[in-house]
């Protein structure tokens, strides 16, 4: 019964969505003006209706009920809560819903909140909203239901995948979907914009906060998932240049680009064009992320549960916004005047040389992800693109992105002097002296690039709170807040990444019981090997005691896993966290009688790269409270004034 | 020219567009071919697996006639779905040399005992070395290498009785 | 990103589980020569695993890549050049078996493009610049 109700909603709620299309596009004639407030209400029954059908899947696997087929096929009855609760987007029809749920929750948003923006332009924003939720409805709908029923209804379910019972699936997609649909809220803002040819600071200023937070989850998922790949994999890798991971970069480096150019919209009223491509660029990404994921036509690596057909639906979908709104763009972009032109020296320069790069570490990131597909299908020739091309070709524009993020910030809006902006870079180029000084006389040997990393993350973490100097910092806004911290963050990752390419101690020893190894400052001794059973595995848990100087010793357990239906072996690596590193052990399964096999490292500083990433999405945090705070209150203001005028 | 700049993010969508469509219409071929075929087989030498005094080696390969290689092992669960096909290249007189990845004598002896022997010879293969040096990818896998050693065809994956026919004819052609 | 570990660890899963042989010592163990260690490990990181496909063979279970890594290993200590072992692997599996595109060739475009939208960006960006002649 819920299950059905589940599904009626999700029927309304496509009709919400037809609705709310028909009558904002209705709404923009001249004839049916009066239509116009009408969207609004429409497109918050269409979250209503979105969420209660949500809800009923998450009622409908809480309670194992498995006559629905998703249920069925993904869950199992002895599970944990969490897992249930979790796994409801744990799979495709599932994450689908939680999709469109998010994208209904945006729309109303924009429906409730959003009061700076012309009427008309936010018209046509919620009729864009509304097309393309509409397409994922009918998606759900007619080739993913999640609500199907089976019949008869097996005992007991097949179970989530054991691998999947990690709290990282509660947290992990959920967090990319927002970032994802999230972008699609400044897809509809520059649509909506296309249509009116209302592009300008106002529009700047209503779309940035979306931005913002769309970009704020995409950081924190990407984040996240690296941190995941790292300890579950046991190779002491975190980050693969898999088309996946790179499926998820793609939106983050359009957004981050976006987030820039709305800044000089916003301020200087300049860059209109650019903006309003990039947001159908980052929504675009957001897109094609999701189908490469779900088609499987990349690599073996995603050939389980692909369907060409949904892959088929989605790269329709696709076709549709992305190839509608970039016409759109280029018959009506003529009629947008860029903007105020600006010296090449000034706030807004170093921001369109963000975005140069920026842009160019995207177009690498999507050549080098999608030209083994192209040159399959055009010549047969199959090739592979991997870290080699990425560092050599995305590592050094980074390097030089980072520079330019020291020196930006640093400058005023409008015009600068080249001589005054190197003035303030005096104490951050000290600093990167000084790193460079320090490592050569005590790091050894290390890679051109880790060093030039390191050396360059010193300076730019002195210049990121450079801003922040002679400043009364109580008064100092919070956005400012916002972007240093982030800038900060970018620095701390970088050196994170860095550190751990020149410094990471690796080794492969068989071990015998009882026999110590020297790894980094530790010395790890194998104290014993057993048996674990475990609930569907059987694990060879090691015991091992580590030694630090005169510190206490103490114990980690790293296991290797065999499961065994399906037949799988995993590593169960044993992390244990230090202020300056990670020790990073993993056992694995016997090959031969010399001993365990067991892999040894000693990462020093690698927990930066994360730490990086929070900062970032901290920063990002600071910036959207700082901005809708300061919006509230022009608002305020400007209603205050209307009061006292009457 | 601003026309044409205004349409490019369009064209280059339509080229994207056009990848994935293939993408979907031609599943993606997951084999990863060898790169021997129309090359002389490498230089190896492998103990024999079941009979010392029968190695395996790159002379044992060309001696004038055109034979078949194949490389499988008896813990490879799908080898057993092809011992059908190959017991029947045997009966049609076609020499089978064995490569046997990370096996031992007793595992493979109760697999041929189970399955039929059609191997004229096995090598052991015991750390894949061989296995690289022909390009294979996994188990099982077959070439057709002609009478001076070069190498004339590979199949990929299990040999079932269709694919038979398949192969005795590159056999002829290998003549 | 969850699916793809799941597919990376999933391939771990061979079907097919070879039993304990006679293998090379270095197919999990370093060579005691540093700088050679260095440099097989900086060949391994480029070779893609040709039974799980999505990983370097340093990152991959299985038996083959174990393999590999183990005849890479023993091949440079034996005093061969890193590039002299990816050409011969390329030529054993093809371009596809290195994850370092080849420069010039098919992956022509890979290094071109880029540039191109470097050359394009520079010029778009340009043109927001006041000229400086006033």
């Amino acid at each position: 019964m819920i299950a059905e109700a589940g599904h009626a909603a999700l029927w309304f709620a496509g009709a919400m969505a037809l609705l709310q299309f028909a009558l904002g596009a209705l709404g923009l004639t001249d004839r049916y003006q009066s239509l116009r407030g009408s969207a609004a209400p429409v497109a918050v029954v269409q979250m209503v209706l979105t969420c209660l059908s949500f809800l009923c899947l998450i009622i409908v696997f809480m309670r194992s009920d498995m006559s629905v087929l998703l249920v069925a096929t993904n869950s199992h009855s002895d599970k944990p809560w969490l897992y249930k609760f979790a796994g409801t987007w744990g799979n495709h029809e599932g994450s689908m819903l939680l999709w469109v749920t998010i994208l209904a929750i945006g729309g109303a948003t924009v429906a409730l909140f959003e009061r700076a923006l012309d009427v008309r332009t936010k018209t046509a924003t919620l009729a864009a909203q509304g097309a393309i939720a509409l397409g994922f409805y009918a998606f759900l709908l007619f080739s993913s239901n999640p609500f199907a029923r089976i019949d008869p209804a097996p005992a007991n379910g097949q179970g989530l995948n054991p691998l999947l019972q990690d709290p990282g699936l509660a947290f992990h997609p959920p967090t990319l979907y927002m970032g994802y649909v999230g972008m699609s809220v400044a897809f509809s803002f520059a649509v909506g914009a296309l249509v009116t040819r209302d592009v300008g600071p106002t529009f700047a200023r209503a779309m940035r906060p979306w931005i913002l937070g769309a970009w704020i989850f995409l950081t924190i998922g990407i984040t996240a998932g690296s941190y995941w790949a790292y300890y579950e994999l046991g190779w002491g890798g975190w980050w693969f240049w898999d088309p996946v991971e790179n499926a998820s970069l793609m939106p983050w480096l359009a957004a981050t680009a976006l987030l820039h150019s709305v800044t000089v919209l916003a301020t200087r009223d300049s860059l209109r064009a650019w903006t309003i491509m990039l947001s159908v660029v980052a929504f675009s990404m957001s897109m094609i992320g999701t189908f490469l994921v779900r088609s499987g036509i990349l690599t073996s690596v995603h050939s389980f549960a692909v369907d060409p057909r949904r892959g088929g639906f989605i790269l329709m979908l696709l076709a549709l916004y992305i190839g509608g709104a970039l016409a759109l763009f280029a018959l009506r972009i003529n009629t947008v005047r860029e903007g105020n032109r600006f010296e090449a020296i000034s706030r807004e320069g170093s921001l369109v040389f963000n975005n140069l790069l920026l842009s160019i570490i995207l177009v690498i990131v999507l050549i080098g992800t999608l030209y083994p597909l192209a040159l399959e299908a055009t010549t047969g020739t199959k090739i592979s693109v991997g870290a080699p091309y990425f560092n050599s070709t995305a590592g050094p524009v980074t390097l030089v992105l980072l520079i330019g993020m020291a020196a930006g910030p640093l400058m005023r809006w409008r015009f600068d002097q080249a001589k005054k902006v190197a003035e303030r870079l005096a104490l951050p180029a000290l600093a990167l002296a000084l790193a460079a000084l320090l490592l050569a006389a005590f790091a050894g040997p290390i890679g051109i690039l880790p060093l030039l990393g390191l050396v360059v993350a010193a300076g730019v973490a002195a210049a990121s709170i450079a801003p922040l100097w002679k400043r009364n910092l109580r008064r100092t806004p919070l956005f400012t807040w916002g972007m240093v911290i982030a800038h900060l963050g970018c620095a701390v990752s970088m050196a994170g990444m860095a550190a751990d390419s020149a410094f990471t101690k690796e080794a492969l020893v068989a071990m015998q019981i009882g026999q110590t190894q020297q790894i980094g400052p530790y010395s790890v001794t194998l104290n014993k090997v057993t048996e674990e059973p475990g609930p569907n595995w059987s694990a060879l848990d090691a015991e091992m005691i580590v030694r630090k100087g005169d510190d206490a010793p103490f114990t980690v357990h790293p296991q290797s896993r065999t499961f065994t239906d399906p037949p799988m072996e995993t590593n169960e690596s044993a992390i244990t966290t230090a202020w300056n590193g990670q020790l990073y052990l993993v056992i694995g399964i016997p090959k031969d009688n010399a001993g365990f096999p067991v892999r040894f490292y000693w990462k020093p500083f690698v927990t930066l790269i994360w730490i990086g990433g929070i900062f970032i999405a901290l920063g990002g945090l600071l910036s959207l409270f700082g901005r809708v705070n300061r919006d509230l209150f022009s608002i305020r203001r400007l209603f205050g004034k209307k009061v006292a005028a009457s | 020219m601003r026309r044409v700049l205004l349409w490019a993010p369009f064209v280059f969508f339509a080229s994207l567009f056009a990848v994935f469509a293939s993408g979907l219409l031609n599943p993606v071929d997951r084999s990863v071919p060898s790169g021997l075929v129309g090359r002389s087989v490498p230089a190896f030498e492998l103990p024999g697996m079941l009979d010392p005094a029968q190695p395996v080696s790159a002379a044992s390969l060309a001696t004038g006639k055109p034979k078949i290689l194949n490389v499988f092992a008896s813990w490879c669960v799908p080898c057993v779905q092809e011992a059908p096909a190959l017991m029947q290249l045997q009966s049609r007189d076609v020499e089978i040399i064995g490569i046997a990845i990370h096996d031992r004598p007793d595992a493979l002896r109760k697999f041929l005992s189970e399955n039929g022997n059609p191997y004229a010879a096995i090598g052991d293969d015991a750390n894949s070395r061989t296995q690289i040096a022909f390009g294979s990818a996994g188990v099982p896998e077959t070439f057709v290498v002609d009478g001076k050693g070069v190498v004339r065809y590979q199949h990929i994956g299990i040999v079932k009785p269709n694919d038979v026919a398949i192969i005795m004819a590159k056999l002829k052609e290998a003549q | 990103m969850i699916r793809n570990l799941l597919a990376l660890l999933l391939m771990f899963s061979p079907l097919l589980v070879a039993p304990v042989t006679a293998q090379s010592v270095y197919n999990d163990r370093q060579l005691p020569d540093p700088e050679q260690e260095r440099q097989a490990m900086a060949l391994m990181e480029t070779i893609r695993c040709v039974v799980c496909q999505g990983q370097a063979i340093t990152g991959s279970n299985a038996d083959l890549a174990a393999d590999m890594r183990g005849m890479i290993r023993e091949r440079i200590a034996a005093g061969e050049k890193p590039e002299d072992i990816r050409a011969w692997l390329i030529q054993n599996y093809g371009e596809w078996v290195s994850f370092k595109p080849e420069m010039g060739g098919s992956s022509t475009p890979l290094w071109i493009i880029p540039l191109f939208a470097l050359a394009l960006g520079a010029f778009l960006a340009r043109g927001r610049f006041k000229r400086k002649a006033r």
